[in-house]
C-alpha cells in the first residue's frame, strides 16, 4: 500500500471552524465519523486513500473542531456539514456516515435529496430500532463503549494500544459530553427521519457488521426500506466498529460501490 | 446556630445478597427488591421519628431526595416536606434540597413550595441542588446540560416567587407560555435558599456570588475550609463580607448511652461500602458534562475506573472517626467533638445525619433524644461563646439581589 500524506487544516462552515484532514487522490469521499471521534490515522483510511480524495471533518464539538454552544442537535451539525461541503466545493462527494456519523450523513442527504450523488451507512444510527435497542453509552465506561464495538476483543487493543493516555480517555469524554448534548432525548435517533429519507435520491449503501452490539440489524433493514435505491451488505467478522475491526474489507465494499454507480 | 436533624431514609431491609450479586446497590439494582410492606413500614418510622425530633427540641428537619436505590427512600423530598408542614408546628423545614434540572417544569415547583411554606405558616427552607449524576440518568435529565438547567430553573422560580404575573418565560431550557401561579409563599420575599455540596468549585461561587449559605456535606476539617476561602473571596467579589449564618455543615453522628454502644451502631453508616450514594458503577455517579470541565482529567481516569473518586476519598470508619468526619459517643464525647469543629469552621447550621444503614428504630430514636436533649442545649452555649449565629439568628437577607434592592429603595 502505498503512504498516503495526510494534511490537517481548519475551515470556516457558516462561521463555524472546523478542523478538517485530507489525503489521497481521486472522486472524493467525505468522512462522518463516529460518537467517540475518530483517532488521527487508521489504515481504513489510509486502504481508502489509494484511490480516493479521503476528507475527515471533526464534527462541531468533537476531536480538534471547537464546541459552539448554540449547536443543539444531529441535524445542527448535518448543516454545519453541508455548508462544509460547500466551502470545499465538494457538494456532489459520496458521504460515508460511520455510525453516528451515519446519523449525521443520512440527515445531510435529506437535507440536499437530489444533491447527493451516494450515501453509505456503516452501522448507523439515526432511526429507532424497529426490534432491539441502541446501547446506551450513558450506562457504561467509555472503556467498555469502545469494547462493545468490536466482534473480537483484540481489535481494541489492535487500535487503541496496551494502555489509555488520560489524553484518550478525556477525547473520549468530551467526544460523550457533546453526543449529549446533541442525541441525548430519545437517545440517538431522530423520528422524522424515517419520513425524510423517502426522497433521498443518492445511491446508497447500507453496511453492517454481522455482530453489531450498538446499533441492531434492524436499523439496517429499515434503512435500506426507506431509502429508494439502497443495497444492502454484511461484514463477516465484525462489530459495530467496522472500519477499525475490518478495514481492507469495508474499502473494497466501498470502493466498488462508487466504482459501479 | 440553626441545629438539624437528617436522615436519608434507608431501606434498610432490602435484601444485601442481592446487591452483592451484582456488585451495586443503586441506578440498575432492579425495584423487584424494593418491597412496599417494609417501605410502607419504614416511611412511617421515618415520619414517626421526624414528630419526635421536633418533641426532643431540634430547630429543623432537613430532608433530600434519591431515585432508584436503597440508600435513600425518598423519592420526592416535597412529600415528606409537605407531611411535616401538617404534622409538625415548630421546625424548619429545611430542603436540601430539590434537585431542580430534574425538573421539567420549574413553576410546578415553585408551586409546591409555596403550598409547603403557607401551610407551614412560613417554615420552610428552600435548598436547591444538581442532583448527583446516577440521579440525572434516573430521570432522564441531560448531565451535559445540568448547570445550565440548574441556573435557569433557580432563576425562573425565584421570578415566580417574587415578580407579579402573568408573565412569559422564553430561556434556554424552560418555557412557560404563562407564568402566573396563584400560590406563593408566606414568608417574603421568599424562602431561604440554602445550597449544599461537596466539592464542585462552580456551585460553591454560585452560592456565594448569590448570598445563599452553602451546606458542605460532611467533607473533612480541611476540605471545609478550603470551602470556606473560595466561598468567603467569591463573597468578597460580590462586595460583602460573609459571617457564621453563610457556613452550614452536615456531619455523621450517632449518639448512645456509651461509646461502645454509640461506635458499634455508628458503623452502619459506612454499610454500603461507605459510598454516601450507595454502591455503584463511576460513570453513573460522573457522567460526561455533569463534573467540572476544570476537574475533566481526574473525573475521566475514574469514571474509567484508573482512580479512586476525586470527590470521596475512601478511608476506613476508624480513620473517618480520628478525622471528625463520623461523631460517635456518649452526649459529652459528642459535644466535645463537634465543639471541635465548630471552632474549626465556624459554622451557623448545623445538620445531624442519623439513623442510617440498619441501624434499629430503637437506638435511632436514642440517638434523637440524646442529641434533642443533651447535645444540641450544650452546642447552643458553644454556639454562643463562638458567636456563631444562623441566618435567622443574623437575619441574613434572603440573597443579594434582595438586600441590593432593598438598598437601593431605601436610598431612594
Amino acid at each position: 500500500m502505498a503512504s498516503v500524506e495526510w494534511k490537517s487544516s481548519v475551515v470556516s462552515a457558516a462561521g463555524t471552524d472546523l478542523h478538517v484532514t485530507r489525503g489521497g487522490e481521486g472522486q472524493p469521499v467525505i468522512i462522518l465519523h463516529r460518537d467517540i471521534g475518530t483517532l488521527d490515522r487508521l489504515p481504513f483510511y489510509d486502504a481508502l486513500a489509494q484511490n480516493h480524495e479521503v476528507v475527515i471533518p471533526d464534527h462541531p464539538g468533537y476531536g480538534g473542531s471547537p464546541r459552539p454552544e448554540w449547536v443543539a442537535n444531529v441535524r445542527d451539525i448535518a448543516l454545519l456539514q453541508r455548508a462544509l461541503l460547500g466551502r470545499l466545493g465538494l457538494n456532489q462527494a459520496t458521504l460515508v456516515g460511520l455510525g453516528f456519523g451515519g446519523w449525521i450523513a443520512a440527515e445531510m442527504a435529506t437535507c440536499a435529496p437530489s444533491g447527493t450523488s451516494r450515501l453509505v451507512l456503516v452501522g448507523a444510527m439515526g432511526l429507532k430500532p424497529p426490534s432491539g435497542e441502541i446501547l446506551d453509552q450513558a450506562l457504561v465506561s467509555y472503556i467498555e463503549y469502545v469494547r462493545e464495538g468490536f466482534h473480537d476483543v483484540a481489535a481494541f487493543e489492535r487500535n487503541y494500544g496496551k494502555s489509555l493516555s488520560t489524553e484518550q480517555l478525556v477525547q473520549w469524554d468530551l467526544c460523550r459530553e457533546m453526543s449529549f448534548r446533541v442525541a441525548w432525548k430519545p437517545y440517538m435517533y431522530n423520528d422524522s427521519l424515517p419520513y425524510l429519507l423517502r426522497g433521498v435520491q443518492a445511491e446508497s449503501l447500507i453496511v453492517w457488521g454481522d455482530d453489531d452490539r450498538i446499533v441492531p440489524a434492524s436499523v439496517a433493514a429499515l434503512y435500506a426500506e426507506r431509502l429508494p435505491h439502497a443495497r444492502r451488505e454484511t461484514i463477516a467478522n465484525a462489530g459495530h466498529l467496522v472500519e477499525m475491526e475490518q478495514p481492507e474489507a469495508l474499502a473494497r465494499l466501498i470502493a466498488s460501490f462508487i466504482a459501479s454507480t | 446556630m440553626h441545629l438539624m436533624y437528617f436522615t436519608e431514609q434507608p431501606m434498610k431491609d432490602y435484601p444485601v445478597e442481592a446487591g452483592n450479586d451484582i456488585g451495586f446497590t443503586s441506578l440498575l439494582m432492579s425495584n423487584k427488591h424494593f418491597d412496599p410492606v417494609v417501605g410502607s413500614r419504614l416511611y412511617n418510622e421515618f415520619l414517626e421519628n421526624y414528630v419526635y425530633a421536633e418533641e426532643m427540641g431540634v430547630d429543623g428537619i432537613m430532608l433530600n431526595e434519591h431515585h432508584n436505590a436503597p440508600f435513600c427512600m425518598q423519592a420526592k423530598a416535597n412529600v415528606f416536606a409537605s407531611l411535616l408542614a401538617g404534622v409538625t408546628n415548630r421546625v424548619k423545614i429545611v430542603l436540601l434540597g430539590n434537585p431542580l434540572p430534574l425538573t421539567d417544569n420549574p413553576v410546578r415547583l415553585a408551586e409546591e413550595l409555596a403550598m409547603i411554606d403557607m401551610v407551614s405558616k412560613g417554615r420552610l427552607v428552600s435548598g436547591f441542588v444538581r442532583g448527583g449524576g446516577q440521579e440525572q440518568l434516573a430521570t432522564n435529565a441531560n448531565p451535559a446540560y445540568n448547570r445550565e438547567r440548574f441556573q435557569e430553573a433557580h432563576d425562573l422560580i425565584v421570578k415566580a416567587w417574587t415578580v407579579p404575573g402573568p408573565f412569559r418565560w422564553e430561556g434556554k431550557h424552560f418555557h412557560q407560555r404563562v407564568v402566573n401561579p396563584w400560590a406563593l409563599p408566606l414568608q417574603q420575599p421568599h424562602p431561604r435558599i440554602w445550597i449544599p455540596g461537596v466539592i464542585s468549585h462552580e456551585t460553591i461561587v454560585w452560592a456565594a456570588k448569590h448570598g445563599y449559605p452553602y451546606i458542605a456535606l460532611n467533607t473533612s476539617i480541611e476540605d471545609t475550609k478550603k470551602i470556606w476561602e473560595r466561598y468567603d473571596a467569591a463573597a468578597a467579589e460580590a462586595g460583602y463580607t460573609p459571617g457564621s449564618e453563610n457556613r452550614g455543615y452536615l456531619i455523621r453522628c450517632h449518639v448512645a448511652e456509651t461509646e461502645e454502644a454509640a461506635l458499634a451502631s455508628a458503623r452502619q453508616f459506612l454499610w454500603m461500602d461507605g459510598e454516601f450514594t450507595g454502591r455503584l458503577k463511576p460513570v453513573w455517579a460522573s457522567p460526561s458534562g455533569y463534573f467540572s470541565p476544570s476537574s475533566r482529567e481526574s473525573f475521566v481516569n475514574f469514571v474509567a475506573g484508573q482512580s479512586a473518586s476525586p470527590s470521596r476519598p475512601r478511608k476506613t470508619f476508624e480513620q473517618q472517626v480520628a478525622d471528625l468526619q463520623i461523631i460517635a459517643g456518649t452526649p459529652k464525647q459528642v459535644v466535645a467533638s463537634l465543639r471541635k469543629i465548630m471552632q474549626e469552621t465556624r459554622p451557623g447550621i448545623m445538620a445531624f445525619w442519623g439513623n442510617d444503614g440498619r441501624m434499629s428504630q430503637t437506638d435511632a430514636r436514642t440517638s434523637i433524644r440524646l442529641l434533642g436533649q443533651e447535645v444540641m442545649p450544650a452546642l447552643r452555649e458553644s454556639a454562643k461563646e463562638l458567636d456563631l449565629k444562623s441566618p435567622f439568628e443574623a437575619n441574613m437577607p434572603v440573597s443579594r439581589a434582595w438586600a441590593e434592592a432593598h438598598r437601593a429603595e431605601a436610598a431612594e
